[in-house]
């Protein structure tokens, strides 16, 4: 007889909710008129994501004590809360932005979209290395065939195929890296891990810490910090820009929370280890992102190179391994999730207008001609490159306070003189929107004036108030992000 | 200690006004008209503050705090002393005669010029109320955002390399400072600038001093000048070297020279020689300078020399003269930047060897370009000549020398100054100076005799100023905790 666990459904309910949308978005490809299918789609996909968004917050509110739930496997704390929210408006806003513009596989595609929402979901409370693992490949699977759904665009069948191989190899460490820690420690949950090691004096253990790097190098493909980034520029540019918007913000939340929680929890005994590789991590990130953005022409490609910088800030801050550096990652998470998220979808609006790729020249004179669009970008790359036009400014103050708390003053040196060189590419958008008039631009838009496009300017809307209202507002998204890094043991 | 809510209206009413602006379909017309509007009543909210005001109080008025960032100790904490007021109604004023500059000329793209006018005003008001270490940073930073687009979208040909430079110049500078915020703030469990400790580190002292000297700008750091002030709409480079480069020379009394005396004292020498540098070399090049924004531009430069020399000879005089130099340096550089801006529109351009003999029926630019550059050059009785005055026997403190090459800029600063007046006034009539330029159009005069007209006031009654920007408020080392 096999015993089941008692099972807390009420922990799991926004993973539930969006596994189900996802379910009902499947069925609408069979049951409902091709005529209805994107309004369905859609309107599942919205439903369930706004219903992940909302029981994710009510749990914030209901986990005060976080414990285990479900055979210890899954966490129900403030930590797993927050950052499913977070991922549920991501997933909420990609929905908008893609009812415009997915017009071929609706269902598939918002099928996918839920399914990879409730893998993240679930890989932001996982408590053991299988629970990690598993959720890992769910959504990242759902990812690579999103990545590759326009198969018919050249470079999105090549885009998926890099990152299905590429993730894999990531993958593949990751599985490899929990085996030998489960060979160190006879165990696969991160506080009984955690517990072996200080039991048995572990520390140091050949087989757990070649365990662990391997585990840090497999997590760190899916942040996209160098050096395992290679992937992430020809993945950004080659998928759907919608999903592009999706990944770059949903992906990185996912991962982060899960890199704090799982060095924590099962390898505090490693500090001394962790900090310092993730410390070479992010300065190697920031060098080679910000370095490489420098001569980007693709916009794509150009944000893409950002994001990798922006993994190498949000580590400066997880190598802090303190309380701090806890809550300065999950702040930096919402104003970045935001930009990022509302940058793609403004490229996605000019890709739309032009039919070709978004490049800097072709960006000309674009934030006249669509005013709400050209200031919100403009906002954007301001925030990215730090100055206080919104939380991206405070982000980097936290995780630099962090790394000077820490005692690494090193590290806020790196930091300052990593956004320097930031600066150059940032403006450099900002310049071709607004300085370069339209008669620079040598190709004729597509036809016509460009499309309306409500759902989108929302989506840019609240991406702006989020990353805007974040500079305002950092003492009640401090309190949420000090509740939920109260969760994990510092 | 008085407090008041209009220390905030100061910074977010033309913030709030920008909002606006970009978010209603005004026309034209309306855009501008509630631009300068919103910039007279700043000088309104401005006035009253300065009446309400008590000079003979030591402390921080009308202050006003809240928290901003608990768990780091950081606030959103405004205030005023008597010399951050003078720089705010240097601010409001120039912002005031500067956005009228813009709606006089009929700036394209209104909505976009006078919302970021505003959100200009805004930011660098900011910068002088701000009691917190954090909050200035983002307001001086937040200057740069609006200037940014003003230059590289309304500056002249050469405007693109003119925004790199003088971003990636001044954000250099700002980084810099910004880990120093950090280290400071973390340091003291505070970054509060009214109750923050004192502190003696020497690299956090220069760091701070690398920011404001960029800003400044000292020598050798002014490499964004010449670009960013030629390629400017004048409007803007009044802007930038009447009040944004004050940020700089603010910034090292209220902070460098507050947080870090004993840093202070120990690189005097090297702060004294560098702005003395600065003082001798900017008149050089001004003198050298082929057209009128050039010079206007290194003077400005020299001046900043000049009032670093007062803030650093520490002595009372010094800092008095060094207040009284800021705003009255402020009023007559604008001014002139303006009248730059009046000619550049009759002829087409600035440069010396196409204008000459524009006196002859013009008399009102005659006058006003006569009275200006006269103000600059520091005639004795004018409000400069008392800063001069005032900074040059402060620094005789610090050694006769100082003073000696102070006085030997004077003369430079007579050259310069004379040879631009000729060049544009007198001397032959210049192939791009034509029968048909006008003389100042009322519009220009309503803008640009107010400046003046402060100007001469000024000049009638220094003490105005001098003897009411400190009440015992000084970073003198004996009495700096009164800062506190």
């Amino acid at each position: 007889m096999i015993h089941t666990p008692h099972i807390d459904w009420w922990a799991i309910t926004p993973i539930l909710v969006l596994v189900g949308g996802s379910f009902v978005a499947l069925l609408g490809a069979v049951l409902v008129p091709a005529a209805w299918r994107r309004h369905f789609a859609v309107s599942v996909a919205a439903a369930s994501s706004i219903g992940a968004t909302v029981t994710a917050a009510w749990l914030y509110v209901d986990s005060g004590n976080g414990h285990r739930v479900i055979a210890d496997a899954f966490y129900r704390d403030r930590w797993t809360a927050l950052a499913q929210v977070i991922l549920s408006a991501t997933t909420l806003l990609t929905v908008l932005v893609g009812a415009d513009r997915v017009r071929e596989h609706e269902s598939e595609f918002y099928a996918l979209l839920l399914a990879a929402a409730g893998g993240m979901c679930f890989f932001v409370g996982a408590a053991n290395l299988i629970t990690l693992f598993l959720s890992l490949e769910w959504f990242s699977l759902a990812l690579y065939v999103m990545c590759a759904i326009d198969y018919e665009k050249e470079g999105a069948l090549e885009a998926g195929l890099k990152y299905l191989v590429v993730g894999s190899f990531g993958s593949a460490g990751l599985l490899f890296g929990s085996a030998l820690v489960y060979g160190a420690t006879n165990s696969v949950g991160f506080v009984e891990i955690a517990n072996a090691v200080g039991a048995h004096g572990l520390s140091g253990d050949l087989l757990l810490v070649l365990g662990l790097a391997m585990i840090i190098a497999g997590l760190s493909f899916k942040v996209s910090a160098a050096p395992f980034h290679m992937w992430t520029p020809d993945v950004y540019q080659g998928a759907p820009t919608t999903v592009t918007a999706f990944m770059s913000a949903a992906t990185k939340v996912a991962a982060f929370t899960l890199v704090v929680r799982v060095t924590r929890t099962a390898f505090p005994q490693e500090a001394h280890l962790w900090t310092w590789a993730f410390a070479g991590i992010g300065v190697a990130s920031l060098v080679i992102g910000n370095f490489a953005a420098l001569v980007q022409r693709d916009v794509k490609r150009l944000l893409a190179y950002s994001s990798i910088s922006h993994a190498g800030f949000i580590l400066i801050g997880v190598s802090a391994g303190s309380a701090l550096g806890a809550r300065a990652v999950m702040y930096y998470l919402i104003p970045y999730s935001a930009m990022a998220f509302g940058s793609f979808a403004i490229v996605a609006a000019r890709e739309r207008e032009l039919g070709v790729p978004v490049t800097l020249s072709n960006f000309a004179g674009f934030g006249w001609e669509r005013p709400f669009l050209g200031v919100a970008m403009w906002f954007f790359m301001f925030g990215f490159a730090g100055l206080p036009l919104g939380g991206g400014f405070i982000g980097k103050f936290y995780v630099l306070s962090a790394a000077y708390d820490h005692g690494w003053t090193w590290l806020v040196v790196v930091g300052v003189l990593a956004t320097l060189v930031s600066l150059y590419y940032y403006l450099g958008v900002v310049r071709a929107i607004y300085m370069r008039g339209p008669e620079e631009l040598q190709l004729a838009p597509a036809g016509g004036s460009p499309a309306r496009e409500t759902l989108l300017h929302l989506a840019v809307g609240a991406c702006l108030v989020v990353s805007v209202g974040s500079l305002f507002a950092v003492s009640p998204l401090i309190t949420l992000a000090k509740h939920a890094a109260s969760a994990l043991p510092f | 200690m008085t407090t008041s809510v209009l220390t905030s209206v100061l910074i977010w009413l033309p913030i709030g006004a920008a909002l606006v602006i970009w978010a209603l379909p005004l026309s034209r017309y309306a855009i501008g008209s509630l631009a300068v509007l919103v910039s007279l009543v700043e000088v309104g909210v401005w006035i009253e503050q300065a009446a309400r005001f008590d000079f003979s109080k030591t402390g921080l008025q009308f202050g006003e705090r809240w928290p901003w960032i608990g768990d780091l100790h950081v606030s959103y904490h405004v205030g005023e002393y008597a010399f951050s007021l003078w720089l705010v109604g240097l601010t409001v004023v120039l912002m005031a005669a500067c956005i009228g500059y813009g709606f006089w000329v009929g700036r394209d793209r209104p909505r976009a010029y006078f919302g970021l006018m505003l959100m200009l005003t805004g930011a660098t008001v900011g910068v002088f109320l701000s009691q917190d270490l954090l909050l200035f940073y983002a307001f001086f930073e937040g200057m740069l955002v609006p200037l940014y687009i003003l230059v590289g979208v309304w500056g002249g040909a050469a405007r693109l390399g003119a925004t790199v430079k003088l971003l990636i110049y001044t954000m250099t500078g700002s980084l810099i400072m910004l880990s120093a915020i950090i280290v400071y703030g973390l340091k003291g469990h505070t970054f509060d600038l009214v109750g923050g400790p004192i502190d003696s580190s020497r690299w956090l002292f220069l760091a701070f001093m690398f920011a404001f000297a960029i800003k400044a700008p000292l020598f050798p750091f002014h490499g964004w000048l010449p670009d960013a002030y030629r390629e400017a709409p004048p409007e803007v480079s009044a802007v930038l070297s009447g009040v944004v480069a004050k940020a700089g020379t603010y910034g090292m009394l209220r902070i460098a020279l507050t947080k870090f005396p004993e840093p202070a004292g120990y690189y005097r020498t090297l702060i004294l020689a560098l702005a003395a540098a600065t003082l001798v070399y900017g008149s050089i090049l001004a003198f050298r300078a082929a057209d009128m924004r050039g010079v206007v531009g290194y003077s400005s430069m020299a001046q900043s020399g000049l009032i670093t020399l007062g803030l650093f000879s520490a002595t009372n005089l010094g800092y008095d003269g060094a207040v009284l130099q800021m705003i009255a340096h402020g009023l007559v550089s604008a001014s002139l930047f303006l009248l730059a801006g009046a000619v550049e529109r009759r002829t087409t351009t600035g440069e010396f060897f196409r204008l000459g003999g524009m006196a002859k029926g013009r008399p009102a630019l005659a006058t006003l370009l006569m009275t200006a550059g006269i103000i600059s050059l520091a005639v004795p009785g004018s409000a400069t000549f008392a800063g001069e005055f005032l900074i040059l026997a402060g620094s005789y403190h610090q050694g006769w020398w100082w003073a000696a090459i102070g006085a030997g800029a004077i003369v430079l600063a007579a050259m310069y100054m004379l040879r631009a007046i000729s060049g544009v006034l007198h001397d032959a009539r210049g192939p791009a100076v034509h029968d048909e330029a006008m003389d100042l159009r009322t519009g220009e005069l309503a803008l640009i005799v107010p400046l003046i007209a402060a100007l001469l006031l000024l000049s009638a009654w220094p003490a105005g100023i001098s003897h009411h920007s400190f009440a015992g408020d000084r970073p003198l080392n004996d009495v700096f905790l009164q800062f506190r």
